[in-house]
């Protein structure tokens, strides 16, 4: 960390500035680059890539939408371990009085910091992760039960933001292209969970074909990076329990 | 050797562990045959062998062997249960047990050597 003078306009105290290693580059290649950021209080990782953009470099390109972690999209490799960068702290992983900034891991890289989430969201797809409707418009409503079993088991992982934290964090992911990953397969799980859904054996069809849970090495990166506190390992091992019971009683 | 950031993290390591200790456990295998075999083949030369077992040197190898074992063992129960029993939260304590049982048991292995 060095000392230097805050840039705002009648901002005449000290402020200290930190090394920013930022990934440039596209699919082809690319390199890191060294940008020096004010350090500020209640700062976060996004705010420091929007510091960079607007200040020093405006072709640096990343994503972000609602700032306040509810869409999912500013997830990026902050000192080597995936983050939603729009609430994570800078104090909290500042190393050395540096950071590292690196587009997510696992996903191809569009510009710099942007990945292509294409790969993410077929996945979630072909895991089965779209509504299978049991009524239609003209039945009354299925009421859901909150306190069942299979409803708890949905609740506890519903809250994904589709952040890809997760994907970027698995290392199966990384050694098998095919492999559907946490995200899809916690999605996977909620849905054979959802009373109101129909699709239970389609379900457990796709995640158990070849790419599906059973790839699972229950390393749990995906549980201790999760943003949101979800566990998707735990929704893997209900999915590898659901699809061996299927197999066991029904031969497939 | 340096372990990436996203992977230092207890399960991860326990991973490695399993992955380490059962690929030492595939090596081990085929020289234990081998000298098992040399009791049916070359008596002589298998009571030859066995006298190395003497050596602390050696001793000290069965006990990273008889840890490599019996951390294999407890960590793969742990995942056995994980994945067919009904999910308990504390999967990094059973992963610390795992190691913590198997130190226990080949350390009284190697106190019984010794």
């Amino acid at each position: 960390m060095t000392t230097d003078k805050a840039d705002t306009p009648g901002e005449d105290i000290a402020t200290q500035v930190m090394k920013v290693s930022v990934w440039r580059g596209d699919a082809e290649a690319g390199a890191y680059r060294e940008y020096s950021v004010p350090l500020r209080e209640s700062q976060t990782i996004l705010d420091v890539v929007a510091w960079i953009q607007q200040h020093e470099d405006p072709t640096l390109s990343y994503r972000y939408a609602c700032r306040v972690g509810m869409c999912g999209s500013c997830a990026m490799m902050v000192n080597g371990q995936p983050r939603w960068t729009c609430r994570t702290h800078v104090k909290k992983v500042l190393k050395d009085g540096g950071l590292t900034v690196a587009p997510l891991r696992n996903l191809p890289v569009i510009k710099d910091l942007a990945t292509d989430m294409d790969p993410f969201f077929e996945k979630w797809v072909a895991a089965g992760g779209v509504h299978h409707p049991t009524r239609s418009r003209h039945d009354p409503i299925d009421a859901v039960t909150p306190d069942s079993e299979g409803r708890a088991e949905a609740d506890a992982g519903i809250e994904c933001i589709n952040c890809s934290v997760c994907y970027a964090a698995c290392d199966v992911v990384a050694a098998d292209a095919d492999y559907l990953g946490p995200a899809a397969l916690n999605r996977a799980w909620t849905l054979y969970n959802d009373s109101k859904d129909g699709g239970g054996q389609t379900i457990l069809d796709a995640v158990s074909a070849h790419g599906g849970c059973h790839s699972c090495h229950s390393q749990g990166s995906c549980t201790r990076f999760c943003p949101n506190e979800l566990n998707p390992m735990q929704s893997i091992a209900g999915l590898k329990r659901a699809t061996a019971w299927s197999f066991l009683k029904g031969g497939k | 050797m340096r372990i990436r950031p996203h992977r230092s993290h207890p399960l991860w390591l326990a991973f490695l562990l399993h992955r380490i200790s059962g690929l030492g456990l595939a090596l081990f295998l085929p020289a234990h045959f081998y000298v098992l075999a040399m009791a049916v083949s070359r008596p002589a030369d298998l009571d030859g062998f066995l006298a190395l077992t003497d050596s602390p040197l050696v001793k000290f190898a069965e006990f990273g062997l008889v840890f490599l074992l019996a951390v294999h063992i407890f960590g793969g129960l742990r995942l056995m249960a994980l994945e067919w029993l009904p999910w308990t939260g504390w999967q990094k304590t059973l992963a610390a047990s795992a190691v913590g049982l198997a130190f226990l048991v080949s350390g009284t292995f190697l106190l019984q050597a010794v």
